[in-house]
């Protein structure tokens, strides 16, 4: 099978990859050995952060290098890690007030409110929006916005007023999930279940299985989507 | 009811809820809901005031832009954003007033925001809930008066943004009348205190505490003087540094009196009998002196 | 006043102190030499006791070019309370001029709050719009 070659430039040198490779697969392709910034490749876990330009556009793009596919002329770098302050605490000493912020990011007021961090998004967050609601104290709001957020840090390197938004949402989203957020009653119910040995026998059961018979079960499993 | 978009600014929707509560329920009793704007950002607290820096422009147009999207909703009759922190008040004017002057610098801005749903068009209004409240008119809130403030000696304070600069300005900058006649129409007694317009000191309470407690014991003794129970204000720094920096001016002035400082809209909430429990955190209690206001009234009843 | 700031000297107007008026004006948008040193601005002004130079010889030393003013910390004690601008009988918002010294200082990165150092106490009671105007005021 031959593929048509494409070139792209990587650290601003031209190379030819195949087409249709992602950030990631081009660098493996021409054998970079890949120590930092790359991990899941399945676009979760944020080591793969990259920044991009495409031919005749001037905006700087972001996204992740196992999820971006090449294009021709596109000029790539790598920025697998964003130097960010972070904040020591006991969660059990904190309180959900918005003074917390100024304690540990006092920087979050410098907001310009530009949206460039929305702009470079990788998960297409609305990132100013979290960051605005932390600004005014909304714990939930910017839980909520902010839950799919994988820390790759592109918001932090773009940002004017140089702020943290990655670590600013993961301190509002503890404190949330810690003192506002509506516990979880299924989840007390089945880890008393699983402390006073409900499910010891089915998992001895499982145990005992051959690998062929642990498949055949795996395959025939119900799937109940019906939790709520 | 009339329908109309409102802005509250971080500070309402924290330290200062008691100005945001206080301003939806006294609106709503003069028949006007107010619809906060969707997706709204801090405005930026202060005016950038070079010529050059149009990216500390972006956050108040960006603002005006959720207007724009309100008003192609069927969620508000009257189209003009009401605004009752006088800061905010101010920056969103400025900005909005930059702009129509500018159309270059709103044709950057908008190609800089080209993510939102659409351009700033530069056409919206801008107006503060004390405008709001004299287009209702001190004599239709006379009316509606349950409790007359009889006897209850008001020093209203107007602080800067609200007056200054003169484009902005909702009365005469060196002689505004607007809060006086509002608290006169509650039945209150107003005394005058010659540092009404004065500089609370501002911002320079995050890093000059003393010289903003000097500035605010030199207010503070104007409205002793003048004999007022009570100080009354727009805006939620103002407040903090005259109610807040009290501690400080007492500790630095044996003589210094204290004076408690609330809203003008929780002053207007008392008389128009819906409420005198909008919480707020202070360091000069004002309860005491408006219980004893209260118990005074329903027992004159 | 600041004895630094008084001291008699022989000015002698160069190329650079022409720079530097021109540098303000731009930044500010003002015509700095229309002030004609009357005083309503540092008589007007509520914070002129903590300043070491007064408001209106800020201006003059501005109009002069003297890139000394960027040392005296009297546009840092403005508080933007915008009495002078409605007061100047020439028409000049001194506010403005204080604001382009003040970016001149942020714009090469010489901070003038530090916001480590607010206290556990004071961040417990400070608004959040004393914090962003702070900010906006004395960090770049």
């Amino acid at each position: 099978m031959t593929q048509d070659l494409i070139p792209i430039y990587i650290y601003s040198r031209k190379y030819y990859v195949p087409e249709g490779s992602t950030i990631i697969t081009a660098l493996e392709y021409l054998g970079f050995k890949l120590k930092k910034g790359v991990g899941c490749k399945e676009g979760f876990c944020g080591a793969c952060a990259s920044l991009y330009r495409l031919k005749g556009d001037y905006k700087l793009k972001g996204g992740l290098g196992c999820q971006t596919v090449v294009q021709p002329e596109m000029q790539i770098v790598q920025i697998p890690f964003v130097p960010a302050p972070k904040a020591v605490y006991k969660i059990e000493e904190l309180q959900p007030d918005p003074e917390i912020f100024v304690r540990y990011y006092p920087e979050l007021y410098r907001c310009l409110s530009c949206n460039t961090c929305t702009k470079i998004c990788p998960q297409e967050l609305q990132v100013m929006d979290f960051v605005q609601a932390a600004v005014r104290g909304d714990f939930e709001q910017v839980a909520n916005l902010s839950f799919d957020c994988i820390m790759c840090g592109l918001c932090s390197a773009r940002c004017p007023a140089e702020i943290t938004q990655f670590n600013v949402a993961m301190l509002a989203r503890r404190i949330y999930g810690k003192y506002l957020m509506k516990k979880s009653t299924f989840l007390e119910q089945r880890l008393k279940e699983i402390e006073s040995g409900k499910y010891e026998e089915g998992y001895r059961e499982l145990m005992s299985l051959s690998q062929e018979e642990l498949k055949n079960r795996y395959f025939q499993r119900e799937i109940d989507f019906q939790i709520t | 009811m009339t329908r109309m978009p409102y802005y509250p600014g971080c500070t309402l929707k924290t330290k200062a809820q008691n100005y945001d509560l206080s301003t939806r329920a006294v609106f709503r009793e003069l028949g006007i809901d107010l619809v906060e704007l969707p997706r709204w950002n801090c405005c930026g607290a202060v005016f950038s005031l070079v010529t050059d820096d149009l990216l500390r422009q972006v956050a108040p147009i960006t603002n005006l832009i959720r207007v724009q999207e309100l008003q192609g909703t069927d969620s508000v009759d009257d189209p003009r954003l009401v605004v009752p922190c006088a800061m905010c008040f101010n920056v969103l004017k400025r900005a909005n007033a930059r702009m129509k002057d500018n159309p270059e610098d709103l044709k950057k801005i908008n190609d800089f925001l080209y993510l939102e749903s659409q351009p700033y068009r530069g056409e919206v209004q801008i107006i503060h809930t004390l405008e709001l409240l004299k287009e209702i008119s001190a004599k239709r809130i006379k009316e509606q008066v349950k409790f007359p403030l009889l006897g209850l000696k008001v020093s209203p304070y107007y602080g800067c943004n609200l007056l200054r600069p003169k484009d902005v300005a909702i009365d005469n900058p060196e002689n505004p009348t607007l809060l006086e006649d509002f608290t006169q129409a509650l039945g209150a007694e107003v005394v005058f205190n010659n540092r009404r317009l004065r500089c609370c000191g501002s911002y320079q309470t995050v890093s000059e505490k003393g010289l903003v407690a000097d500035l605010v014991y030199d207010i503070i003794m104007g409205a002793a003087r003048a004999g007022a129970d009570l100080i009354i204000t727009a805006c939620p720094l103002c407040s903090f540094n005259l109610d807040w920096r009290q501690k400080e001016a007492m500790e630095a002035h044996s003589d210094h009196k204290l004076i408690p400082v609330i809203y003008y809209t929780e002053l207007m909430a008392l008389a128009l009998g819906i409420g005198n429990g909008f919480g707020g955190e202070h360091f000069v209690d004002p309860q005491p002196l408006l219980q004893k206001f209260l118990e005074k009234e329903k027992g004159g009843i | 006043m600041n004895e630094r700031f008084l001291r008699i000297k022989r000015i002698v107007l160069g190329p650079r102190n022409r720079e530097f008026s021109k540098k303000v004006e731009e930044l500010s948008g003002e015509t700095v030499n229309l002030c004609e040193q009357c005083g309503t601005c540092s008589g007007s002004c509520p914070m002129v006791g903590e300043m070491d130079i007064t408001p209106s010889f800020m201006m003059r030393m501005v109009q002069l070019g003297e890139e000394e003013v960027l040392e005296s910390k009297t546009f840092w004690i403005c508080a933007s309370c915008y009495t002078c601008s409605v007061r100047c009988p020439r028409g000049i918002d001194p506010a403005k001029v204080a604001e382009a010294l003040r970016q001149i200082k942020l714009r090469a990165a010489l901070d003038f709050l530090d916001i480590s150092k607010i206290t556990e106490e004071e961040a417990k009671i400070l608004p959040q719009i004393a914090l962003v105007a702070a900010l906006r005021k004395f960090t770049g």
